[in-house]
């Protein structure tokens, strides 16, 4: 146990002085997913660790002792066909670490899929859509809509419906939480949270193709009082999302951020078919009934009969 | 689009009027010095003819070095290009091409046919044959495969290259989102060289289960051939899914299918799911080979035999089972849920348990042993330590929870990289250079050798280390470009550094070829490395028939008893030897397919309909042709063995 507790030591002091004191995204979480799959990877690269090490250094060891130059001229290495005693050992110590690591891996699995818990308030429901080379996130209760830049409040679950116009797109805040594809013909879930406020940095991560590599978004992570502020802001003073503006928006290109008082949820609906096994259908039923849209129904029909 | 545009390139740069040019004037000087040396007739009755697995062997060896280098000149591209922030070295739309082609011809046309190159050469020999099962099929496989990669690489020159990825996701590589032929390049040149691959599946089977030396059980296989049984079984079992995936994504870019579609009941995870189902196998197609021939290199050069024979077979045959279990950890986050990820997390890293059998195996060869430091023998010990960190990244990866944050990051890309080399072209390398004196008749150069392994060995780790930190740092893959803010900098030059370092080893491997072709002795025995397997127990170079007298076997070490406890190997008579003939029909069908390939990429349907004819056709003819082959008589085998070292 110790040499993990070292070896985590020396590599993360490796990591952050390398990457020149700043710690790396990934490592470096602002929300309750974040940290889980930073656990999680600490975790795996402590016992990974140990593994690289134990196999290096008998390695090492043999190929030091067993070179031919430090063996007389006339040595015959022996006929060993193997050793049934040995080769159970070094099957069943693997065994011990997968299964160990498949207890880590399926406990946090479902905890990063689910929306984090020790959160009082209802999660806030926002569509984000991909259009090449864009994000468009639509925020359906409080009926407001932007273009490339997210508004979240601190300390409630953010929950994300995912889907795409355009080639497969994966939405990532590495700060965060984990990525989720957002596809054309399915809409995905994705819990997050925020606990710290901040601006982080999203990306869609999935080849798109040309104008691939701009397609970034930013996060802004505020005060819930901040939030409502915004909301409030943006309701009085944005222009209107009419079919035609949405049309212009969703042209293949590059877009700088922009804001619009309600969302293309009401004449371009997200695709029907929802992400299955998913556990948080009840939740998400009471925030559609919540949004009282006429033109989701479809979507709580689809949801009621899985 | 008018007729004649499609043929133009989408975007045209000096690179690619550079590589025109160059194209042409190789193909200007091939057919002028073998016309200036009167060299027709020998090319084309002694190698494009042949049906002998041997020169099949070394004409997929040629195609693939080949092609090693244009997957690596596409791999420098791409480093210098993100070795800056914002540079503008290539643009996006070059950059994708290159990543895309990068992957395609490294996987498909390097790596493949390296390991059909060793196949072809290695196996027949390793049990005693004196052919594969079906010789002319065997040639057919291998120009199937040349034509696949001749029509995959002229798409950078006519029409444009594809440029959605070598995964090919829909709908991106859909009409609606990539124009350009260059997808149905992707979809053809794969089809038609998968074709091939299928039937060498086959053929290889059939050879290992049925033409063995007798006395060869199959537990008294030399490694290398297990581990090809149980590739070629991969491979039959997994290249129909690619078969049909290209054939549907072929349909829904030329006909209007909506097999991939978003619309009209066309689900594009289908896709996803499809290509990976093969794709994940394919990935121990590449690397069980491997571990076979790692597995010969090192009881040779440990001078020992392979530490738990048994244990290596279960492990092999557990791999190639779980690697139909597993293609979901590709896609984690295609949003199938905690459970389905949960179940797939465990599967792949099940694959860890066989793995380190092996791994702990190879170093309880090495105990006791006499360890000699050859070329060969370094790419195979350096293969131990940089394919473990490979490998564990792997079960990190396996993690879902852990790999929401990988996905598609150069984190992966590190990842794979790091397995794949150090398991595929380590092993690759180590081969070629371990049969070269049996393929060619005298050996490589070990000081230039050397160098060349340091070179790559340091230049791997070098290239790809930095790139777990700057994938945790969040930098996605086959990004053109990032900005100065982002902090990648650093470890994308870093990585560039690496490259030119892998580029220098590998300019090395050229010069060392060129330099032993000129300088090496060629009076070298038949078995120089004082090797265990049969391929050793042939005289140097090989006759056509390879043993004048079918060897008998009982150990998986036949030749290593004969040398050194007296067996009997060789006990039969001399008798005359029956040999198949050489076809130009292989070659004839593979330009056919090669005619209805582009033809069909362009849908110029004339074309496509009298090619297909034409395919029939020789189909036909070869069925109803009569070609018993040809006796080699008792006085022509005399004479070649009075040069032979062994008997």
């Amino acid at each position: 146990m110790n040499l993990r507790r070292i070896m985590m030591v020396l590599i993360f002091a490796c990591t952050t002085i390398l990457a020149g004191c700043q710690p790396l995204k990934v490592l470096d979480p602002k929300g309750p997913q974040a940290r889980t799959t930073a656990n999680v990877i600490w975790i795996s690269i402590g016992t990974m660790a140990v593994v690289v090490l134990v196999v290096i250094a008998m390695f090492a060891y043999l190929i030091i002792k067993y070179r031919a130059s430090k063996q007389e001229e006339d040595y015959e290495p022996p006929h060993i066909e193997g050793s049934l005693k040995l080769e159970l050992i070094w099957t069943a110590i693997p065994v011990v670490i997968v299964a160990f690591l498949s207890v880590v891996t399926i406990i946090s699995t479902f905890k990063v899929e689910d929306v984090p818990e020790g959160y009082s308030k209802e999660p806030l429901v926002i569509y984000a859509s991909s259009s090449n080379w864009k994000w468009h996130f639509s925020y359906p209760n409080e009926d407001i809509e932007t273009v490339n830049y997210l508004y979240i409040p601190t300390d409630r679950p953010v929950q994300f419906k995912l889907y795409s116009y355009g080639p497969i797109s994966s939405f990532w805040i590495p700060q965060l939480g984990g990525q989720k594809y957002a596809m054309a013909d399915m809409v995905n879930t994705l819990n997050l949270a925020a606990d710290v406020p901040g601006e982080y940095s999203g990306r869609n991560a999935n080849f798109t193709g040309e104008g691939f590599a701009e397609q970034t978004f930013s996060v802004n992570a505020v005060s819930p009082q901040e939030y409502t502020d915004w909301v409030e802001e943006v309701k009085t003073t944005a222009d209107v999302l009419t079919k035609e503006k949405f049309g212009e928006l969703l042209q293949p290109g590059h877009l700088g951020q922009s804001t619009f008082k309600g969302t293309h949820l009401t004449f371009s609906p997200p695709p029907e078919n929802h992400q299955m096994g998913e556990k948080s259908t009840e939740k998400m039923d009471t925030d559609m009934n919540e949004m009282n849209m006429g033109d989701m129904e479809d979507m709580d029909h689809s949801n009621m009969s899985q | 689009m008018n007729f004649f545009d499609r043929f133009a390139v989408p975007n045209p740069s000096i690179t690619i009027y550079a590589s025109m040019i160059a194209i042409a004037l190789t193909v200007i000087a091939i057919i002028a010095g073998l016309t200036y040396f009167k060299k027709w007739q020998y090319v084309w009755s002694e190698w494009l003819t042949t049906v002998d697995h041997k020169r099949i062997g070394i004409m997929y060896l040629i195609s693939a070095l080949i092609m090693l280098f244009r997957g690596g000149a596409d791999a420098i591209m791409m480093r210098a290009q993100t070795a800056v922030p914002d540079n503008t070295l290539l643009g996006a739309k070059e950059y994708n091409e290159i990543f895309t082609t990068h992957g395609v011809v490294m996987i498909i046309f390097m790596a493949m046919a390296f390991i059909m190159a060793l196949m072809n050469f290695a196996i027949p020999l390793q049990i005693g044959a004196r052919d594969v099962a079906f010789p002319r099929l065997n040639a057919l496989s291998y120009w199937l495969y040349f034509f696949g990669a001749m029509l995959f690489n002229i798409s950078f020159v006519i029409g444009g290259s594809p440029d959605s990825g070598w995964s090919s996701y829909f709908p991106l590589a859909g009409t609606d989102f990539s124009q350009s032929v260059g997808t149905n390049y992707y979809m053809l040149a794969l089809q038609i060289s998968g074709l091939g691959t299928l039937l060498t599946g086959i053929n290889f089977i059939t050879t290992i289960l049925k033409m063995r030396a007798p006395g060869m059980t199959l537990m008294k296989m030399p490694m290398f051939v297990w581990s090809a049984l149980v590739t070629n079984f991969i491979i039959v079992f997994a290249f129909p899914v690619l078969t049909v995936a290209l054939a549907m994504g072929t349909m829904d870019r030329l006909f209007g299918t909506n097999f991939f579609t978003t619309e009209n009941g066309g689900m594009d995870m289908l896709w996803a799911n499809l290509f990976w189902v093969w794709g994940h196998p394919e990935v121990y197609i590449l690397i069980l080979p491997a571990f076979g021939i790692y597995s010969e290199i090192i009881s040779t050069f440990a001078r020992r035999n392979l530490y738990g024979y048994k244990s290596m077979v279960i492990s092999m045959v557990a791999i190639s089972l779980l690697s139909f279990l597993v293609w979901v950890h590709h896609f984690f986050t295609m949003g199938q849920g905690a459970l389905v990820n949960s179940i797939f997390s465990v599967t792949t890293m099940v694959i860890a348990v066989p793995t380190g059998i092996k791994i702990f195996n190879w170093l309880f060869t090495l105990r006791k042993g006499k360890i000699e430091f050859t070329v060969p023998m370094l790419y195979t010990l350096g293969f131990i330590p940089i394919f473990t960190i490979g490998g564990v990244t792997g079960v990190m990866l396996a993690m879902a929870s852990a790999d929401y944050q990988y996905h598609n990051t150069m984190f992966l890309v590190a990842h794979f990289h790091l397995v794949i080399i150090p398991g595929v072209v380590f092993a690759m390398i180590a081969g070629l250079t371990y049969w070269w004196p049996k393929m060619f008749g005298f050996m490589l150069n070990e000081r230039i050798g050397k160098w060349a392994f340091w070179f790559i060995a340091i230049g791997v780790c070098v290239t790809f280390f930095p790139m777990f930190i700057s994938g945790l740092n969040g930098q996605a893959r086959r990004m053109y470009t990032y900005s100065e803010s982002t902090g990648f900098g650093i470890w994308n030059m870093i990585s560039f550094v690496g490259a030119l370092g892998l580029l220098v080893g590998f300019i090395l491997i050229v010069y060392n070829i060129y330099y032993s072709t000129r300088y090496s002795p060629r009076n070298i025995p038949g078995d120089p490395w004082d090797a265990r397997s049969l391929e050793w127990a042939t005289p140097t170079p090989v006759p056509e028939y390879n043993f004048a007298v079918i060897p008998h076997v009982d150990s998986s070490e036949a030749f290593w008893d004969y040398k050194k406890k007296g067996y009997q190997l060789f006990r039969d008579p001399v008798q005359s030897i029956h040999m198949p003939n050489n076809s130009g029909l292989p070659i004839i069908i593979g330009a056919g397919f090669f005619v209805w390939g582009f033809a069909f990429v362009f849908g110029i349907w004339p074309v496509v309909i009298l090619s297909t004819l034409f395919i029939f056709g020789c189909l036909a003819y070869r069925s109803l042709e009569k070609d018993h082959g040809h006796y080699i008589p008792v006085s022509d085998i005399e004479i070649d063995e009075q040069g032979g070292s062994v008997q």
